[in-house]
């Protein structure tokens, strides 16, 4: 089994002198086959590393964007389990784009931690971004990710003082994953000069990469933050435009996959184009 | 399995009670409720900060709440047992009778007296009924601090006299659309506000759930309420009483009623959950003890209805106030090591105990307590007459009339 491509692929980008860009879709938004096409397509398009998100009732740190595709999802019949299938399957094609499942911690105990990290590490799954568990809550999931290679991603936010740094980062594999904002998922973006003063004080805690999320929207605020830090999550914007093509009945149309994936691709060569 | 020598040093330093607890919340939340901790150990330590909150609970809310010896009822349940030696006395501890109307003020007056402490400007809270809402609300207008109560669209639409009460108070009233509109939603929403707007506000929570520390800072200012019923006991019968009796939906008021007794092992004790239609239906009750299975939600782990996916259910009952589809920590500690009794009665149960309990006492009760009431009818006519049950009547039934009336094919 290939270990760590999460490290093997920062490596790669810090010899082309570049950040990463990072894409997120929602499992079975609308349906299964829309969002594994749409999958399939984002490396392609041009995403270096992709965060799947996991449909919960109750996504705490979202706003109405992610929770609008979360119960799309689960209205497609979304689970834990048709998460880890839909990354089996790209893995059949795609070895080396790291996979990250991001979610909340009650669909994994229902599962069963051990089990599902037995079962991720299997269908191809790179890393894992539990919201809901900070590092205080992860003894019942962290040995099993140890064991398994999977990494814990963590978030870190403005309100992290050094002495919270200092606990997360020292939980933290992986990479990092800076919240820009306080708030939630898809409100607002932070401004250019937030992002640089905030990054620093991380890098003086650990050597991990550091991705910048919440609030970045376009291929300017892209390009910014993967020069910034080490790469850029972009949510919000690209579930937008997938519910911008859905029709009345919330379906797919025959141009939902590849509007999402035109702006992919619009953001990946900002992104590009950044070089440091 | 062997208890500890008290029931009564939960949690521990990570916010535990057993397995249940702790502090499962996304990051940018952590660094604010290690500041509420802190800011609660410290005000906890304050004699000043204890004697204003107790000048309050006097001469504002009206405390210390009456214990009353149910005379009617007492007499109703030796009548049911049809024998002259069953029939346990039935006492009420009456926290309907506070400002407010329900038992909520206690811990919401805390909770205010600490933020005015922490130097917040402002104060969210999330209700179901909305009697939450509307002791926030009033606590708000007493300490002049603006105030949004986060409620779900569905509880809106059926609790109306309450949304406008909340309105009169000076509160601003969110209607919340996501998921099914009720009081989990409302819960995630104020959770998602709060984390927007940290630097200014403070979150008040209504009940023993959330992540730590709310669940153990509610139960201490709701504790009172046990606290009072010891003396009030004692100078009644000379004795402490031999059940409890409370209603649960996140179980505020009847970790109230238990703590102070949870070392006395001769007090039953006895949290009635919301059978809606049934604990067999899947959806159609809010007994989460009972129906449900630990997971984690709103940042604690505790009992939880779900489906077999880990997907949070909607929980069902006749009470606005009762159907979440959690319940306290310490409550599902509680279960586990079988300290106290979970039983649940149903709707139908309920509306019948509602409608007792004002022919026979000249009291409304709330529909939440109309449901411990359901239980001490089953439980008192199976007891000696020389027992004695108190039951926390922790809220009155104004607020629900409407919703009955409905029940009842009266139009109002």
């Amino acid at each position: 089994m290939t270990r760590s491509r999460i490290k093997a692929r920062f490596a790669a980008l810090k010899a082309e002198g570049r950040g990463a860009l990072i894409p997120f879709l929602e499992a079975y938004d609308p349906d299964p086959a829309t969002s594994m096409a749409i999958l399939r397509g984002m490396p392609g398009a041009g995403a270096d590393l992709i965060e799947i998100g996991v449909p919960f009732t109750d996504p705490m740190a979202d706003g109405p964007t992610i929770q609008l595709a979360g119960q799309r999802g689960l209205k497609a019949g979304a689970t834990l389990a048709g998460a880890l299938a839909m990354v089996r399957d790209f893995r059949e094609e795609d070895d080396a784009t790291p996979v990250i499942l991001m979610g909340y911690l009650n669909p994994i105990l229902s599962y069963g931690a051990e089990r599902f990290c037995t079962d991720a590490a299997a269908s191809g799954v790179d890393g894992l971004i539990v919201v809901d568990m900070p590092p205080e809550e992860a003894q019942e999931l962290a040995p099993f990710c140890e064991k398994e290679g999977l990494d814990i991603i963590r978030l870190v936010a403005p309100t992290s003082d050094a002495k919270r740094l200092e606990v997360v980062l020292n939980a933290s594999s992986g990479f990092v994953y800076y919240v820009a904002i306080t708030g939630i998922t898809g409100t607002r973006s932070a401004d250019p000069a937030a992002l640089e003063a905030a990054i620093p004080p991380i890098r003086a805690v650990t050597d991990l990469p550091v991705a910048i999320g919440f609030g970045i929207r376009t291929p300017d605020q892209a390009a910014h933050a993967s020069r910034v830090a080490d790469g850029a999550v972009v949510a919000s914007a690209l579930i937008d435009t997938l519910a911008s093509t859905l029709d009345e009945q919330g379906r797919a149309r025959s141009d939902t996959v590849r509007k999402v994936l035109d702006q992919v691709r619009g953001l990946a060569d900002a992104v590009r184009a950044a070089r440091r | 399995m062997t208890l500890p020598n008290t029931l009564k040093n939960g949690p521990d330093a990570s916010g535990k009670f057993g397995g249940f607890g702790g502090r499962y919340v996304a990051e940018t939340l952590m660094p604010l409720i290690l500041e509420v901790e802190a800011a609660y150990a410290a005000a906890k330590s304050d004699p000043a900060f204890d004697a204003e909150w107790r000048r309050l609970l006097t001469h504002y809310v009206g405390r210390p709440s009456p214990l009353w010896f149910a005379e009617r009822i007492t007499q109703h349940c030796a009548q049911a047992a049809g024998r002259p030696d069953k029939g346990a006395k039935v006492y009420f501890k009456r926290d309907e009778l506070n400002h407010t109307g329900a038992h909520k003020i206690n811990a919401v007056l805390g909770q205010i007296l600490l933020a005015k402490r922490m130097g917040k400007k402002r104060i969210i809270a999330e209700t179901g009924a909305g009697q939450h809402g509307v002791a926030t609300a009033t606590a708000c207008a007493l300490f002049d601090l603006p105030c949004t109560v986060f409620m779900g669209a569905t509880d809106v639409a059926r609790q109306q006299p309450n949304v406008f009460r909340m309105k009169l108070l000076g509160a601003e009233v969110v209607a919340v659309e996501s998921g099914a509109a009720t009081l989990k939603d409302a819960m995630n929403e104020a959770l998602r506000h709060w984390v927007a707007n940290v630097q200014d506000t403070y979150y008040c929570i209504g009940t023993v759930a959330g992540p730590h520390p709310y669940p153990v800072m509610v139960r201490d200012f709701q504790s009172i309420i046990g606290e009072e019923l010891r003396g009030q006991m004692m100078a009644a019968e000379g004795r402490l009483p031999d059940a409890l009796v409370a209603a649960i939906g996140g179980g505020s008021n009847a970790m109230g009623l238990f703590y102070p007794f949870l070392d006395d092992g001769d007090v039953a004790m006895y949290g009635v959950e919301a059978g809606g239609h049934g604990v067999h239906t899947k959806t159609g009750h809010a007994a989460s003890l009972t129906g449900g299975r630990p997971g984690v939600l709103h940042g604690n782990r505790t009992y939880l209805l779900q489906d077999e996916h880990g997907q949070i259910l909607e929980g069902h009952s006749i009470s606005a106030g009762l159907d979440y589809p959690g319940v306290g920590p310490e409550h599902s500690w509680l279960h586990e090591i079988g300290r106290v009794q979970y039983v649940n009665a149903t709707d139908d149960e309920a509306l019948e105990a509602f409608q007792l309990c004002s022919r026979l006492e000249g009291i409304i009760p709330a529909l939440e307590p109309s449901h411990a009431l359901a239980h001490v009818l089953k439980l008192a006519p199976t007891l000696p007459a020389d027992k004695i049950i108190v039951m926390n009547l922790c809220g009155r039934g104004d607020k629900d009339i409407f919703a009955v009336a409905s029940h009842l094919g009266v139009k109002l």
